[in-house]
């Protein structure tokens, strides 16, 4: 992971949110855009877990939890209608200043609510400051008992939104407004918004990994992957590892739950299925398959598997392809050691057993 | 006044005492090493100063400042770097890699300047790279630095380590058995190296079983049995301790 080829990937995703559109329409198949920007922002949670198990070494079976809860936040916050707080003169600035917007239900009855803007912000925060809530006792715990207590997380969650009545129960939320991020270009659903949204979603993933890519190359990512190997020895070479532990946790956790949020406005809903441990399996699935400490081999792994996961291919089978991935990576390279020195080589890895017993 | 001051230390495990009320004074800019038996309480002593491990009771003063019970980075961070008597190297980083985690306490680029890759970063992480090669060219070993350190032979693994360490430019340096494992050409190349890394204004501690290199190399030795300090004093004294020679020195020749 040295020099300017490691920004190559990168430069792909941005070079593909522009082309690819044109591309695929010139192919007559613009319709595989939706599954390309739904794959895209699942990517990015599992990038975010590529940092913490893949390079940090600290599993996680709850990434679909915090991606849940940036999609439930996003869309409880931004659906809220506040119309009984509209005469107030907070109310009134706060709509002055653009924080409250006047919209209309699915009925056409006016409303007022908060500006997905500031539902967004406000989901990223509320995943990031429950991941440090959790994180700092959770991360004490190694191997399989931070495994336990990470899946332990993510069935709460599930729990949670399954059985809140104002988070739609079993149905889930749906009826998300669109995320307007500039004038005349917005986060939402709709074949006449495809090719913009396509666009957007990749280069959202082509900047989260380039912030990842910078991460591991910088001073901090060698004290993650330092403490991966061995959290004495980076302990004394002056590593806080309990604290660059819980950046990593919480990067992962915002990571997730900027592609729950935006997934959601995408979508225009969400549901419990987002926050279910089949979701966590498969975010580590991909991790693993990409060869662990590999941020290329994520995404591309990550976009492969879950476009052909979108477009039906694994059909009823599709929760058993991802276990049995999973199997087959823990049994035959456990750690990513099929991968190519320090995660140089992009790609899927060419298995190859070695006898570590690190998983 | 010296520059790690060890007062009264004590550390036990159910009920073996490890350590038991050791007291001893390191000179700046000397080498003391630490020796005696197996079990004597030699690496528990070591984790005591660095951090590793929590002192029952008594002191830890290190440049002035009371270090007892400080977490093993705050220690790091304070001026004390150390090398492990297993090993302890990235495995999966090149030993250049290795060597440039050694510069953490001399850097400060955090979470997110490093992702958002800030310019003055850069800076700091080519001055990083330029010390860590100058360590690494110090030892000796520019041949392995962009190999894994997991695949280089024991002896280049004990010298990456050292250089580890060393990037830190630490005040002081504590070696656990640095010789153990090296051959007999490799231990005395490894005194010739603690006498040049003294010789640059660092103190050392080192816990050490190779007889001829703590006599070759140390200023001051202080002997540990049963976790009790016995005796303290030249390499020319201790050698000359009836008690040391009975229980220790005596011991290898049998």
């Amino acid at each position: 992971m040295s020099g300017p080829n490691r920004y190559l990937p990168v430069l792909a995703c941005a070079l593909c949110a522009f082309l690819l559109p044109a591309l695929l329409a010139a192919t007559k198949t613009a319709y595989l855009l939706t599954q390309l920007t739904m794959s895209a922002y699942y990517v990015l949670a599992s990038l975010g877990l590529c940092l913490l198990m893949g390079y940090a070494g600290q599993i996680s079976l709850g990434q679909a939890g915090f991606f849940a809860i940036g999609g439930y936040a996003s869309a409880f916050l931004s659906k809220a209608n506040l119309s009984a707080f509209a005469s107030g003169r907070i109310a009134g600035l706060l709509e002055h200043v653009g924080l409250l917007v006047r919209g209309a239900d699915a009925y056409g009855n006016a409303i007022l609510s908060i500006s997905p803007w500031i539902a967004f912000i406000c989901a990223v925060l509320l995943a990031a400051g429950i991941a440090a809530l959790i994180g700092t006792p959770v991360l004490r715990l190694k191997g399989h008992y931070l495994a336990m207590a990470t899946l332990g997380f993510g069935i709460i969650v599930e729990r949670i939104v399954r059985g809140t009545k104002d988070l739609g129960s079993a149905d889930g939320l749906s009826g998300v407004p669109s995320f307007p991020i500039l004038p005349g270009l917005a986060v939402a659903g709709g074949k006449a918004l495809r090719a913009s949204n396509f666009t957007i979603a990749w280069l959202v993933l082509a900047l989260g990994l380039l912030a990842l890519v910078n991460l591991i190359g910088s001073r901090a990512g060698r004290a993650l992957r330092a403490l991966h190997d061995g959290e004495e020895a980076a302990g004394a070479m002056g590593v806080d590892t309990s604290r660059y532990k819980l950046n990593a946790f919480v990067i992962g956790a915002v990571y997730a739950a900027i592609a729950g949020a935006l997934l959601t406005h995408y979508n225009g809903s969400i549901g419990p299925g987002e926050a279910s441990f089949m979701k966590s399996v498969r975010y580590v699935a991909i991790v693993a398959v990409g060869g662990m400490a590999n941020l290329s081999g994520t995404l591309v792994a990550g976009l492969f598997l879950n476009f052909l996961s979108l477009r039906g291919v694994f059909g009823r089978f599709d929760d058993a392809v991802f276990g049995t991935i999973l199997v087959l990576v823990m049994l035959l390279a456990p750690s990513g050691k099929a991968r190519g020195r320090a995660g140089s080589r992009p790609g899927l890895p060419v298995f190859r057993r070695r006898g570590d017993p690190g998983g | 006044m010296s520059i790690l001051r060890i007062s009264g230390l004590s550390r036990s495990f159910g009920g073996l005492r490890a350590v038991d009320g050791v007291d001893f004074d390191a000179e700046p800019n000397r080498i003391t090493a630490v020796i005696g038996p197996n079990g004597a309480g030699k690496t528990t002593l070591f984790n005591l100063i660095a951090g590793s491990l929590r002192p029952d009771s008594g002191r830890v003063v290190f440049d002035g400042s009371d270090i007892t019970g400080l977490e093993p980075h705050r220690v790091a961070r304070r001026g004390i770097s150390r090398t492990f008597q297993a090993i302890k190297l990235s495995k999966q980083m090149t030993a250049l890699e290795n060597v440039m985690l050694g510069r953490h306490v001399r850097s400060r680029a955090g979470f997110p300047s490093g992702m958002l890759a800030a310019p003055w970063t850069r800076t700091e992480e080519r001055s990083i790279r330029e010390e860590a090669l100058r360590t690494i060219d110090l030892l000796g070993i520019s041949e392995y630095r962009d190999r894994e350190t997991g695949a280089l032979p024991f002896g280049i693994q004990r010298s990456v380590e050292l250089a580890r360490a060393l990037a830190s430019e630490p005040k002081l340096l504590l070696l656990d058995e640095p010789a153990s494992g090296l051959n007999v050409r490799e231990t005395r190349a490894l005194g010739e190296l603690i006498s040049l890394i003294r010789g640059k204004g660092i103190s050392i501690l080192v816990v050490e079983h190779d007889m001829s290199l703590v006599m070759d190399v140390s200023d001051e030795i202080v002997v540990l049995n049963f976790g009790r300090k016995i005796a303290q004093g030249k390499p020319r004294d201790i050698q000359a301790n009836r008690e040391v020679v009975d229980i220790y020195l005596g011991e290898e020749d049998a």
